[in-house]
């Protein structure tokens, strides 16, 4: 386990910050003041931030149409996310994409997705930049249990161990693909498959951030010696439907409060770092504290953010030159 | 005659030509939903727009497949599913995800009859959503038909009345020929009055839903609902107007546009869409050449314009023509008058 106090306090704020956008979404979003899908990554910080935590600058990532926490976990501005999720002009995205396709190219964050599967090539092309570059960098992508289905994907694995790519594919396994469970869509299982590939895999607890960050590390150093590509394969839940208004008739009622209840992401950290006192719960709570204010002010600004107009409809289509 | 969504009509024809036809067999990502979930409920979605709903509890899974998210897959197997007897009837979700399967229906399904020396059957039904309206942004707001209709082979159909939508997906099933069926997402819960029994609309016929002298205003889709509105109100100050309802974009009904063409002089085409290689400029083109004689003004193309569709709601309000785009765009064919 980390023990480094100023590590700890740096990943338990990243995983606060994203578990507290979603959840003020959650309130906000019935409200009627946001608009188009908006799908939610409560229940799975620890996977965005035990694998970014491994990341350095000019690594890339690059996210599905769950990428909330994978924006934020990589370091895109809360407050910006937040705009455009609310489509305005001075979002991230001045408002055009919306919260599938948050992007920030100068965070090597190369865009949450809208369809399924496309993210993983992408990726293992951002990986043959790296190579080329020479500079240790690595390229990863996010995977659902669903995602992995796509014949995309399966491309991507083979290219990345033929091009011996520095290419982390990061398996999220959270139960669900849409309204049908995990295990009915994958034949065989994730890890063996993976490794069919040649692609070796670590496994994680995806709740446990100091499990994913462990099997991370393994995974990006091996991407980073230049061994080729290799997996994290990490299990956990999403705590709210697929997308915001999803009656969830395929869920068992209690199944997420249980969730919630043993296994929840903030609250292991929580006890693991004050058992073993390296951080105290005071300190946490004024993470928690400063964290929320952050929020509160994001959904502030983000309410009465200025609107498109006409001219960023019709600009960047192409570049202008 | 009962009223019902659009999401119904079309319900119901899929449960009318299953009992009616076994060989009929529907297929896609959560058409049923629930396997594998810890509620052990069975029809948990019925397709994300609920068209399919209740299906597999009257079907059972072997005509009812529930299939993991590999759309180049599930077109695949429709389409070898159909050259070995059945009727598949394969959903896409949102239209967009064509992409992901192109090959499939560009270079397979749409081929087959043509290239295996007309040996082939390809009695294949995709279904899908498309269209903005809902906020949905870039990759899942399309309104793709011309790039379909423009593969020799398929059938496409883009329904804009529940009655139409029944009828036009029985005749889509029926048909031995591949078949797009686009359903557009803003229309699922619209009301309308459907016919009571086995009803089917022959493609190609398009419907010319009010007449008038001055001006033929041709819509599709979604957008038949906006012309209407328009071709009304201005009725009020004594303009009046064709509207034609094209159905079909492939084939078109090239006769019924000539033929009121031939009565007013005066074109107006509305088309969701992207205005390049659009079904507008494709009608245009059909006034150009064969009505030439006719015109009295130039074409108006009433589209969307040249950008992906944007997420903001301000936005996609400005991206989707509207009734007062082509109030305008009717006046503006009459200024010569
Ligand atoms: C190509 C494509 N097919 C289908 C969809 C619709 N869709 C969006 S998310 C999703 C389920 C994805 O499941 P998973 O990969 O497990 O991610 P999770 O939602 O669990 O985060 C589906 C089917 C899509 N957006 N793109
Ligand atoms: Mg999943």
């Amino acid at each position: 386990m980390q023990q480094n106090p100023d590590q700890i306090r740096r990943s338990y704020r990243q995983m606060r910050l994203i578990r507290e956008f979603e959840e003020r979404l959650h309130i906000e979003n019935p409200k009627g003041e946001i608009a188009g899908f908006t799908h939610l990554y409560s229940g799975q910080e620890a996977i965005a931030v035990g694998v970014c935590e491994n990341l350095r600058e000019h690594d890339y990532i690059i996210s599905t149409h769950r990428g909330h926490g994978h924006c934020l976990a990589r370091g895109c501005d809360p407050k910006g996310m937040m705009h455009e999720i609310y489509g305005r002009a001075d979002g991230l995205c001045k408002g055009r994409g919306g919260s599938m396709h948050i992007a920030d190219l100068t965070k090597g964050m190369l865009g949450a997705n809208g369809i399924v599967g496309a993210g993983q090539p992408i990726a293992v092309g951002a990986a043959v930049a790296c190579k080329a570059r020479g500079d240790g960098s690595i390229s990863v992508s996010f995977t659902g249990d669903g995602a992995s289905n796509q014949g995309t994907v399966f491309e991507a694995m083979n290219m990345a161990v033929v091009l011996k790519l520095p290419k982390l594919f990061v398996l999220e396994d959270n139960g669900y693909s849409e309204h049908t469970g995990s295990s009915y869509g994958i034949g065989g299982d994730l890890k063996t498959r993976t490794e069919g590939f040649g692609i070796p895999v670590w496994e994680a607890d995806g709740f446990d951030y100091f499990s994913v960050y462990e099997a991370a590390e393994k995974a990006v150093a091996h991407c980073r010696a230049g061994e080729g590509p290799s997996a994290v394969l990490a299990t956990a839940t999403r705590y709210f439907g697929h997308f915001e208004g999803d009656p969830q008739h395929y869920r068992h009622k209690d199944e997420v409060a249980n969730f919630r209840e043993t296994v929840d992401a903030l609250k292991q950290v929580r006890e693991k770092v004050t058992e073993a006192g390296i951080l105290s719960s005071g300190e946490l709570d004024e993470i928690d504290a400063e964290v929320l204010s952050l929020i509160d002010d994001c959904v502030e600004s983000a309410r009465t953010g200025p609107a498109p107009g006409a001219d960023i409809m019709m600009s960047d289509v192409y570049i202008e030159y | 005659m009962g009223e019902m969504t659009m999401r119904d009509a079309l319900n119901a024809a899929l449960k009318e030509e299953m009992e009616r036809d076994d060989s009929v067999i529907v297929m896609g990502e959560d058409v049923s939903g629930g396997a594998g979930g810890t509620s052990g409920k069975r029809d948990a979605a019925g397709g994300i727009f609920g068209v399919t709903k209740g299906l597999l509890p009257q079907f059972g899974e072997d005509r009812v497949i529930d299939t993991p998210i590999s759309e180049s897959a599930i077109v695949g197997l429709a389409n070898g599913a159909a050259l070995a007897g059945m009727r598949p009837v394969a959903e896409l979700m949102f239209a967009d995800f064509v992409g992901v399967s192109f090959d499939q229906i560009f270079n397979q399904m749409a081929k087959f009859r043509y290239m295996f020396g007309g040996k082939a059957k390809t009695p294949v039904v995709l279904r899908m959503a498309m269209g903005a309206g809902m906020n949905a942004a870039a990759q899942h707001s399309q309104t793709i038909y011309p790039i379909l209709s423009s593969v020799p082979g398929l059938k496409v159909c883009v329904p804009s009345s529940p009655a139409d939508a029944k009828g036009m997906l029985k005749q889509a099933i029926r048909d031995d020929d591949p078949v797009v069926f686009f359903e557009h997402k803003a229309l699922y819960a619209r009301k309308g009055p459907v016919p009571d029994g086995d009803i089917v609309v022959p493609f190609g016929e398009a419907a010319l839903l009010r007449e008038g002298r001055d001006v033929t205003v041709v819509a599709i889709a979604r957008m038949v609902q906006f012309a209407a509105k328009a071709v009304d109100k201005l009725a009020e100050e004594g303009i009046t107007c064709d509207l034609i309802d094209m159905r079909t974009t492939s084939p078109i009904d090239e006769e019924t546009i000539l033929e009121s063409l031939s009565q007013t002089g005066r074109l107006v085409v509305v088309d969701e869409s992207n205005p390049i290689c659009s079904i507008a400029s494709e009608i245009a083109g059909l006034a150009a050449s064969e009505g030439y004689h006719d015109l009295m003004a130039p074409v108006q193309k009433v589209t969307a314009p040249h950008t992906p569709v944007p997420f903001a709601r301000e936005l996609e309000r400005m991206y989707v023509p509207g009734p007062a785009n082509i109030e305008a765009a009717i006046r503006s064919v009459l200024e010569n008058e």
